[in-house]
């Protein structure tokens, strides 16, 4: 298996982008990502796109084709990847796998949603698709229903409390304050939150994530020829990837997400390095409450001390272990299928040293850790300088 | 999401009355009705199993926002009940507001209308759930 490399990353500004379709979005992300690594795209052979629910969003399906077609890369092959919100983080690790297994040289991987264009309860069903139709959403479950499932009981096994999660999000937008590629830059407070609307009890809106437009792109290469390509290239020195349940109900524990500890372990071993190795990561925080879950699964903090943790800000820029310095899904947005891809892209900032204003101090490792619906998939990869 | 009327047809055993499976090399039960044992795979004998509707409640939310055709229902308790014979289901509570339920309140099975697709359209029934006394 050969070494994979970063060379160039890109994405776009992420926000309610009212006067830009999917295919701009794609293209403006791909076109930074190329500048990036300064290739004229003539030697692309391999293309993968995440993006979950084009169909229900834009009623456009068959996108890795038109991808490849309007971004003037024909006839180079072009798959879309779909794995609900985890999308992204899985057509990374599909094209890692390409270029690692020698078949594929230099491989453009992007992540892409258009979620403004249907009206909010259409993003919300479409959303939907991520658990399980049959059996939680048509009883009447919805996504942040079922993080709620997931906050209750977290709250009722670890003591975790409300103000404890708020301290998340309080986090996440002063990070996001410092990203001009985040959706929302404005600090909040602990009262924001707590005082917002309950949306799922006890979820309320600042919680959540946004509904967003947005995409994120990055061009890979084996390590041993992307030297000539960048002067920083970043290694993805670990790519795993594990399955769950999809619905949560038919999983032993709601208070851990077993996809995420699977994967993170094989990472680890992949990576030949421990939690504490990890200077800045990129978790999954669709929900306030998943961002707890995640740094206890992922082996930041011991089960049940994700809220204390967050709250005493052991999670902030520069301290313990900086988590999502981009404003997580929470303030940089989370455009579905391009989480993943920007995750990926934030990570290589850091250890390149790019991260303006937010730069994480002696940044070596970075891991990103994508999730799709309440857990059926998890995907990580950690990354660190090659240079 | 509307359902046609195959999907909703093909479901009334499970929807209906909780009609699930169980694996009789080692006991376990399924609802919803799975036809493979991650346990015991091609060793294991998949029979057909009526659960009782009686559980408990595992975790609770109440639901502030509706999804499409669940507007006129809000707030509702959405739960995951533990059933007695292991399974976990995600279900409605009905008859009951947020502040009346607690974990490990036992509840039991009721037949209730889900949503209607339209004025003119399918009407969906199916298991909600409702505390016990």
């Amino acid at each position: 298996m050969r070494k994979v490399a970063i060379v160039g990353v890109g994405m776009t500004r992420f926000c309610e982008d009212w006067k830009r379709g999917f295919r701009d979005l794609v293209l403006e992300a791909g076109r930074k990502a190329l500048e990036d690594a300064k290739l004229s795209g003539a030697e692309i052979d391999g293309m993968y796109c995440g993006t979950m629910a084009p169909g229900r969003l834009i009623a456009q399906e068959h996108a890795g084709a038109l991808l490849a077609d309007w971004m003037g890369l024909n006839p180079v092959p072009s798959t879309r990847v779909e794995a609900a919100c985890a999308s992204g983080g899985v057509a990374l690790r599909s094209g890692f796998l390409a270029v690692a297994s020698g078949y594929h040289d230099c491989v453009v991987v992007g992540g892409v949603e258009k979620m403004t264009d249907v009206p909010g309860a259409d993003v919300v069903s479409a959303l939907g698709g991520a658990g399980d139709q049959e059996w939680e959403l048509f009883p009447g479950a919805t996504f942040p229903g079922i993080y709620a499932l997931m906050a209750r009981r977290h709250m009722l096994d670890y003591g975790t409390t409300e103000e404890q999660m708020a301290s998340v999000a309080v986090k996440n937008h002063l990070n996001g304050s410092k990203n001009k590629y985040a959706q929302y830059q404005n600090v909040i407070t602990l009262d924001t939150v707590l005082k917002s609307k309950v949306v799922a009890s006890p979820l309320k809106v600042f919680d959540c994530s946004p509904v967003t437009d947005g995409a994120a792109a990055l061009v890979l290469m084996p390590l041993d020829k992307a030297k000539a390509h960048s002067e920083m290239p970043i290694e993805i020195v670990a790519s795993a990837q594990a399955s769950d349940t999809l619905a949560l109900h038919d999983r032993k524990s709601l208070t851990s997400m077993r996809a995420t500890e699977v994967a993170s372990k094989k990472a680890y071993e992949m990576a030949k390095v421990t939690p504490k190795d990890i200077s800045v990561a990129e978790v999954h925080d669709c929900f306030t409450i998943a961002e707890i879950l995640a740094i206890e699964d992922l082996g930041f903090v011991k089960k049940g001390q994700g809220g204390p943790a967050s709250e005493a800000g052991k999670t902030a820029l520069n301290s313990d272990i900086s988590i999502n310095t981009s404003g997580g899904l929470k303030a940089c947005g989370h455009p579905v299928g391009a989480t993943g891809i920007k995750q990926a892209v934030e990570v290589t900032w850091q250890l390149r040293g790019q991260a303006n204003g937010r730069q994480v101090e002696d940044c070596d490792i970075g891991l990103t850790h994508n999730v799709g619906g309440s857990g059926a998939t998890a995907v990580v990869h950690i990354m660190k300088r090659a240079y | 999401m509307a359902e046609n009327i195959a999907i909703t047809w093909r479901r009334i055993p499970e929807r209906y009355r909780l009609a699930g499976t169980q694996c009789t090399t080692c006991k376990t039960k399924f609802f919803p009705p799975r036809k493979i044992c991650s346990t015991c795979r091609r060793k294991g004998k998949i029979e057909s199993f009526q659960f009782s509707g009686k559980g408990e409640i595992y975790s609770f939310s109440g639901v502030h926002s509706a999804p499409a055709g669940l507007e006129l229902e809000i707030p509702y308790v959405l739960a995951i009940v533990q059933l007695v014979e292991g399974p976990k289901v995600t279900a409605q509570i009905v008859d009951c507001t947020e502040n009346m339920v607690k974990f490990k309140d036992k509840v039991e099975f009721v037949f209730r209308k889900i949503r209607s697709d339209d004025p003119e359209g399918l009407i969906h029934y199916g298991y909600k759930f409702r505390l016990v006394k």
